[in-house]
C-alpha cells in the first residue's frame, strides 16, 4: 500500500498522468493549462511529460473547447476540458446543455460521451462574481450530465480517474479553497464508486450533508457540536447528479434530523432538491424539518463580504441548534 | 494626420499618467492587502487607452473587460471614486459592489465591464442600436483583448451590425497575451483582416504606444460611425508590461525574458513626453504634471481610505429595481 501526503492539486495532477498514461485517447485541453500549467497549476508538467498534441492550449473560446470535445469524444478519444474558473463555463453553456448532455438519448444509447469539464468552483480565494461561484445547480438540472465533487485528496485523485473512465459526460467540481491543503492519498487502492455517497463521519443525533469544500466546514461543525455533547454524522455527496440517497436516507432514518449545506445560492438549488428528497421519501422518521445552510440569493459577492455570504461552522452550528430545538 | 491643440495633447499625457499612477497604487495596495483580491493592470497599455477613449465625445458609449481600470480614467472620471471602487468601499462608482473587475463609472457613458471576456462587446452594439432608432449621433466603442477575439460573440455583433450599420467600433486591445498564451499560438491570421469577411473596414494599428496613432484611426472610424456608415473593427498591437493579474503570482514566466525589456523601450508616456517636448514644452513642465498627478492619486487613495466601509447588509440592496418583487 503507498500513500502519500499532497495536496488536493497534486492529487488532482496525479490522477490526470496516470490517465493520460494509461490510455493514449485521453486529451487534455483548456487555456493556459499546458506551458503555464493552469492558473491553479492543477495541470503543471503534462504537457512536458506528454506533449502538445495529449495537453493542448487552446484559444479563448469555451464553446468552442466543449464543442471539440463533443467531436473528439464521438471519434473514441476521452478529452478532459479544464474551464479556468466556475463563471467562464457560461459561454459553453449551450454546447454543453444542448449537445453534450443529451448527445447519448438522442442516439439511442449508440453514441457513448466521455467528456469530463474540470471545473474549479466556489468562494475562499478574494475574488468576485464568475470566479467564486457554485454554479452545480444550472448542470444538475440538465439530465444526461453527472456532476461529481471531490472533497479531499485521496477522492480527487481517484474520481479524476474515474470520471476519465466514465463513458458519460461528467462535469468534475474541484473546490479551489480545497485545492492547498494537505491530506493523505491512497495511490494503491480507491475504496468507493465515483457515484456513491460516503459518511464522512458518524453520529446519532444529526445528519449534515454537503459536497466539496462544505464538507471540511460540516467537520468542523461536528466537533464543535461533539463539544456541545452533540453527535453529528457527515454525508459526503461526491455525486452531485445524480445524488446517491441511500446512505442520505439510512443516515436521517437513525438521526432524524437534517441539515444540508452548500456554498450556492438557496432558491432552486441543489440542497433544496435534497431537502425536498429527504421529506419525500423520509417523512416519518423526521424530527424536524430539513433544514438547509447555503450561500445568499444575491450575486456572489466582492471579496470583503465572502467570508460573511459563505456558510462557515457557526451558520451551521445555528442549523444544527434549529433542527435540535425543534 | 489630426491636428490637436497643445491643450488637447497635455490632457492626453494626463489621462496617460493617470491611468499609470493609478495603477502602480493599485498594485501596491493589492501586494499589502488594502485591496481586496487582485486588479488586472493597463501599465504599458496607456496609449492605447487614452488614444481610443479621447477620440470619443462625452456623450459616447463604451464597454471593457476585465482590464478596465484605464477606460475610465481614460474617458475622464475622478480617481477618488475609483480607488474607492477597488477597496469596496460606499463611495465607490458601483457602491462597492463591483470591484475591480467592474469598475463602471456610468457619468462616462461606460456600459460596465465583465471578467467573462467578450461578454460586453454585444451590449456596446445595443447601445449602438439605440443611437440609430432615436436619431442621434452618439457612438459606442466595445473594447476586448486578443483572447476575446476568438469568441464567437465578437463575430456574432460584427455581423449584425455590420449588417444594420450601426455606430459601432470593435477595439480589440491586442497586448500579445491572453493570460499565458501567446496570441500567436491560438490566433489564425490577423484580427484585423477578419473584419473583410463582414463587409466592414479592418485597422490594424501597428504602434499602439502611440497615442497620437491610436486616436487617429479611432476618430476615423468614430466620424464614419456618426456619418451612419456603421462599424469597424480595430485592432491595437501593444503589451503589458506585468502580469496578467496583479496579486495571482503567475509571473511573467511564459514571455521571453528579452521581449519586455524592448517593449520598456517603447513606453507610451515617455515617448509622448519627448513628443511634447520636441514640440516645445519644458521637461520641468512635464516634471510638473507629473507631480500633479501624483498628488491626485494620493488624494483619491486618501479618499478612499477615509470613507467608510459599507454595512454588510448592503449586499442585499438593489437586487431588483421594483420594490414590491424584492425578497
Amino acid at each position: 500500500m503507498t500513500i502519500e501526503n499532497m495536496p488536493m492539486v497534486k492529487a488532482i495532477n496525479a490522477g490526470l498522468r496516470a490517465a493520460l498514461a494509461k490510455d493514449d485517447r485521453v486529451l487534455l485541453m483548456g487555456e493556459d493549462i499546458g506551458t503555464l500549467g493552469g492558473v491553479f497549476r492543477v495541470t503543471e508538467g503534462l504537457k512536458n511529460e506528454f506533449g502538445s498534441n495529449r495537453v493542448l492550449d487552446t484559444p479563448l473560446a469555451e464553446s468552442a473547447i466543449v464543442g471539440t470535445a463533443i467531436g473528439l469524444a464521438m471519434r473514441g478519444y476521452r478529452p478532459v476540458c479544464e474551464i479556468q474558473f466556475d463563471g467562464f463555463i457560461y459561454p459553453a453553456f449551450d454546447q454543453i446543455t444542448s449537445q453534450l448532455a443529451k448527445m447519448t438519448s438522442r442516439h439511442e444509447g449508440e453514441l457513448p460521451m466521455p467528456v469530463v469539464i474540470r471545473v474549479p468552483y466556489g468562494g475562499h480565494i478574494g475574488a468576485v462574481e464568475h470566479h467564486q461561484e457554485s454554479n452545480e445547480a444550472y448542470f444538475a438540472h440538465t439530465a444526461g450530465l453527472r456532476l461529481v465533487s471531490p472533497s479531499n485528496p485521496h477522492d480527487a485523485y481517484w474520481m479524476i480517474q474515474e470520471a476519465i473512465e466514465s463513458q458519460d459526460p461528467v462535469l468534475f467540481f474541484e473546490p479551489k479553497s480545497r485545492y492547498w491543503p494537505k491530506g493523505d492519498v491512497n495511490l494503491s487502492a480507491n475504496d468507493i464508486p465515483l457515484h456513491a455517497s460516503r459518511i464522512a463521519r458518524t453520529g446519532t443525533d444529526v445528519t449534515l450533508i454537503g459536497h466539496g469544500a462544505m464538507v471540511s466546514v460540516l467537520l468542523q461543525a461536528a466537533e464543535i457540536a461533539q463539544e456541545e455533547g452533540t453527535s453529528v454524522e457527515v454525508v459526503d455527496l461526491r455525486s452531485l447528479s445524480p445524488v446517491d440517497y441511500g446512505p442520505i436516507l439510512d443516515s436521517v432514518r437513525k438521526t432524524g434530523r437534517a441539515v444540508v449545506a452548500q456554498e450556492a445560492p438557496q432558491n432552486v438549488s441543489l440542497g433544496s432538491e435534497i431537502a425536498a428528497t429527504i421529506t419525500e421519501r423520509a417523512f416519518y422518521s423526521l424530527e424536524a424539518p430539513v433544514v438547509r445552510v447555503s450561500g445568499f440569493d444575491v450575486p456572489f459577492p466582492p471579496a470583503k463580504l465572502e467570508t460573511i455570504y459563505l456558510p462557515d461552522a457557526d451558520r451551521v452550528l445555528d442549523a444544527v441548534d434549529r433542527v435540535l430545538s425543534y | 494626420m489630426v491636428t490637436l491643440t497643445d491643450e488637447f495633447m497635455l490632457e492626453m499625457q494626463r489621462r496617460m499618467l493617470r491611468i499609470r499612477a493609478f495603477d502602480e497604487r493599485a498594485s501596491k495596495m493589492v501586494k499589502r492587502g488594502h485591496i481586496p483580491g487582485t486588479v488586472h493592470t493597463s501599465i504599458g497599455q496607456e496609449a492605447q487607452v487614452v488614444g481610443a477613449t479621447m477620440a470619443l465625445g462625452d456623450n459616447d458609449y463604451m464597454s471593457g473587460n476585465h482590464r478596465s481600470h484605464g477606460h475610465p480614467i481614460g474617458k475622464g472620471s475622478p480617481l477618488g471614486p475609483l480607488m474607492a471602487e477597488l477597496q469596496g468601499k460606499g463611495t465607490g462608482v458601483c457602491k462597492g459592489k463591483g470591484g475591480s473587475l467592474h469598475l463602471a463609472d456610468f457619468n462616462v457613458g461606460s456600459l460596465g465591464e465583465s471578467g467573462i471576456v467578450g461578454s460586453s462587446i454585444p451590449i456596446a452594439m445595443g447601445a449602438a442600436l439605440s443611437s440609430q432608432v432615436l436619431g442621434r449621433d452618439t457612438v459606442a466603442l466595445a473594447f476586448f483583448g486578443d483572447g476575446a477575439a476568438n469568441q464567437g460573440v465578437l463575430y456574432e455583433s460584427m455581423n449584425m451590425s455590420g449588417t444594420w450599420k450601426l455606430p459601432v467600433i470593435f477595439l480589440c486591445e491586442n497586448n500579445q497575451y491572453a493570460l499565458s498564451t501567446p496570441a500567436h499560438t491560438v490566433t489564425s491570421g490577423v484580427i484585423a483582416d477578419r473584419a473583410a469577411g463582414f463587409g466592414i473596414p479592418g485597422v490594424r494599428v501597428e504602434d499602439g504606444q502611440d497615442v497620437l496613432a491610436v486616436y487617429a484611426a479611432v476618430s476615423e472610424a468614430v466620424a464614419r460611425a456618426r456619418r451612419g456608415e456603421g462599424p469597424t473593427l480595430i485592432e491595437v498591437v501593444t503589451y503589458r508590461y506585468n502580469e496578467h493579474s496583479e496579486g495571482l503570482r503567475l509571473g511573467t514566466d511564459y514571455r521571453p525574458s528579452d521581449e519586455r525589456e524592448a517593449w520598456l523601450k517603447k513606453d507610451p508616456i515617455v515617448l509622448f513626453r519627448e513628443h511634447l517636448i520636441a514640440n516645445g514644452h519644458t521637461a520641468e513642465a512635464m516634471d510638473a504634471l507629473e507631480a500633479e498627478v501624483l498628488a491626485e492619486v494620493d488624494a483619491a487613495v486618501e479618499f478612499s481610505e477615509n470613507s467608510p466601509w459599507p454595512d454588510a447588509s448592503v449586499g442585499f440592496d438593489d437586487l431588483y429595481t421594483d420594490s414590491e418583487y424584492a425578497a
